[in-house]
């Protein structure tokens, strides 16, 4: 019993170190903020997290098939001018026209009201799923490594999003905008469910934001059951050995396009509720390369080998966590805001330095050659 | 060079292709030019001499980014690699700007070397790391503002002015260039960088310190990016914060273009050449079209996508 359980903390010892990271960091946090250990604080916390967790989920699945998605930048900032133009709520709807090389063209209008909201939502999430299903069938049918194509691919993503938000503008619906970035009991209120929040039996869990509960809801509703899905398994085994993958018979082609996909996916998420935290969609160059960046850092941090196969997104989103609670603390003591990319800098490398000692170990030197 | 074969090798195809396509570029560009302009632009060396000028910047670093992908790395650190140098050599100023520009490079290059070859962290993580770093030391050196140090005179003769009316950035890149293709195609070394790229377990087992010519590599990359800050700062007469930015996608772009292979291992120097002229060249046709940023980025993205489908495909697994 107890063999079984330190075998199974060595076997996920990245993803230990990640959580028992973030909890402490955060814990300090909480300890040293004047309003620590507040729903407000935890509101605050919660939105800044969600979009670089979402990226950071949406670039584990690749990396765990053994390629890398570097358009995930570019399809959140995409998916979030299509969410400002489509998610406006005005009640009249919203009319769409394509403006292209001076050609004018009418494309109707958007419905609005509730319906229309869930509508944008919808297409705006379908948009991300196909941006990263277009990068798996080039990956796979056009057999370019996954680094180069979507570095292509991001290229193009971007391009789209600057066609839509030349500048920085658009609108969110008020409702919605309050709705996602606040606590469970507000976004009760504001949809009017469980007596619009003040129902008795929902006061304990009224505290909770919702970007954490729509983490934990993406977290448990799609990336569990993909993990179970034979797609999902094939994905690890396409990461740890293709070659013994194709052998066994598994779908390795459908599974890159697979995980290919669900980074779409995911980076619409975090696309989607950016654009809905700030209100306004902006095809801001810089900022998607950060995130992408970021992303791959979280990966890391959260225990998954960018050689592919062994990880899981879960560790990914505590590797965002401990990346974004970081700059928390530049904040809380007052640190010069200048020097933040050299400590997160200097902290990134500290954290896979040390995790890479045990090289030093290897008496066998051929073992370091993967 | 064998004249009797017809067929071209793995190679030398891509070269082809993309030298190609270089014709295709300057024959639309000017047919366009010419039904809206009445002239030809894209034909006078002139403009061409002074797109290349601004292209030899971008042709040096590449050749630095060609040696770390040739041993199947990356090096991520090359912005603010090539900002940190800039910045340094203008705030030194005087003999020693360039030396000191030259040794931050070398500097970066080694502990990106040591990280990847002895600690063995992979080289995306690890030089990523080393660019945020680079770019907080320079944050906090300059305060966040545009230094207000000047390039030195010798910075601005090597980098703007011209000789036999030829701009002597282009001198720079040549003699990069042929100290490259030497090095990658006449010595030990690079035979070695090759053998590293192919299977570093082999070229080990061969007795190739597969380590200390890892490190050499990041010092090449480090070095061609730090000499593309200098000369940048040069030509633009001073250091910029995000001057390194616009060049580490395209470096790696114009690398694939030119059919090194992004695993490591294959890819000529000529290659290299002709994707930074492909790059330089669909820039500046864009820019004549007054295409705005998005068409551009749509474009750029389209075209890597063509060349790597008509050439950088890669094997399907089947054992």
């Amino acid at each position: 019993m107890l063999d079984d359980i330190a075998i199974r903390l060595r076997q996920n010892i990245g993803i230990v170190t990640a959580v028992l990271l973030f909890s402490i960091l955060y814990l300090l946090y909480n300890f040293a903020h004047p309003r620590g250990f507040s729903s407000a604080v935890l509101v605050q916390n919660g939105d800044e997290i969600f979009a670089l967790a979402m990226l950071a989920m949406a670039q584990t699945v690749p990396v765990l098939a053994s390629g890398l998605d570097l358009s995930v930048g570019a399809v959140m900032t995409m998916v979030g001018c299509f969410a400002s133009y489509l998610l406006t709520g005005a009640a009249d709807g919203t009319p769409l026209h394509l403006d292209i090389f001076g050609l004018q063209l009418g494309l109707g209008s958007f419905p609005g009201g509730v319906s229309g909201i869930l509508l944008g939502i919808v297409v705006c999430l379908a948009t991300g799923t196909l941006a990263g299903f277009i990068n798996g069938c080039i990956v796979v049918y056009g057999r370019i490594q996954p680094i180069i194509a979507t570095l292509a691919t991001g290229a193009v993503y971007i391009g789209i999003a600057l066609f839509l938000r030349p500048t920085p503008g658009g609108k969110i619906d008020e409702d919605l905008n309050w709705a996602m970035t606040n606590s469970l009991g507000d976004f009760a209120a504001t949809v009017h469910i469980f007596d619009d929040g003040a129902a008795s039996w929902f006061a304990p869990v009224a505290w909770i934001p919702v970007p954490f509960v729509l983490l934990i809801l993406i977290a448990l509703l799609v990336w569990v059951p993909f993990r179970r899905s034979v797609l999902g398994r094939a994905v690890y085994a396409v990461g740890s050995a293709e070659g013994a993958a194709y052998m066994s018979g598994l779908p390795i082609d459908r599974a890159k396009i697979a995980a290919f996909t669900l980074a779409g996916f995911f980076a619409g998420c975090g696309g989607l509720f950016l654009a809905i935290q700030t209100s306004s969609g902006n095809a801001d160059i810089p900022q998607a390369g950060a995130y992408t960046l970021n992303s791959i850092a979280s990966v890391v941090i959260g225990g998954t080998s960018l050689l592919g196969g062994t990880g899981s997104a879960i560790g990914s989103i505590f590797g965002a966590m401990v990346l974004r609670v970081i700059s928390f603390f530049f904040r809380i003591f007052d640190i010069a805001p200048l020097l933040q990319p050299l400590f997160e800098g200097l902290i990134l490398l500290a954290a896979v330095s040390i995790g890479a000692l045990g090289v030093l170990r290897v008496k066998n030197t051929l073992e370091l050659f993967r | 060079m064998s004249s009797a074969s017809l067929s071209l090798s793995r190679d030398d195809r891509p070269i082809l292709i993309a030298a190609l396509f270089i014709l295709v570029i300057l024959v639309a560009g000017t047919i366009y030019t010419f039904a809206r302009f009445g002239s030809a632009p894209l034909l006078s060396p002139t403009y061409l001499l002074q797109q290349l000028q601004i292209g030899a910047f971008l042709g040096i670093v590449a050749a630095g980014m060609m040696m770390v992908i040739l041993i199947a790395q990356i090096d991520l650190s090359v912005p603010w690699t090539l900002a940190a140098a800039a910045m340094m050599a203008t705030s030194v100023g005087g003999p020693l700007a360039i030396p000191v520009g030259l040794g931050v490079g070398l500097l970066v290059g080694l502990i990106n070397g040591i990280g990847v070859a002895y600690l063995r962290v992979p080289s995306m993580i690890f030089t990523l790391g080393v660019n945020a770093v680079m770019r907080g030391l320079m944050v906090a050196h300059t305060g966040g503002y545009a230094p207000q140090t000047a390039a030195t005179d010798l910075m601005r003769m090597l980098a703007g002015d011209r000789t036999l009316g030829i701009p002597n950035a282009l001198f720079v890149w040549a003699a990069v260039s042929v100290l490259v293709a030497v090095m990658l195609q006449r010595t030990a070394l690079g035979r070695y960088i090759y053998a590293i790229g192919n299977k570093e377990a082999a070229a080990y087992l061969a007795g190739v310190d597969t380590r200390r010519i890892t490190v050499i590599c990041f010092v090449l990359c480090g070095l061609a990016a730090a000499l593309a800050g200098v000369l940048l700062a040069g030509y633009s007469t001073k250091a910029y914060q995000g001057m390194g930015d616009a060049y580490l996608l395209p470096s790696i772009a114009a690398v694939v273009i030119g059919g090194t292979n992004i695993l490591g291992g294959r890819g000529r120097y000529l290659g290299t050449l002709i994707g930074v002229v492909l790059i330089v060249l669909l820039n500046s046709v864009l820019s004549i079209m007054d295409m705005p940023e998005a068409g551009r980025q749509v474009i750029y993205g389209l075209v890597i996508i063509f060349m790597l489908l008509v050439y950088g495909r890669g094997e399907r697994v089947t054992s």
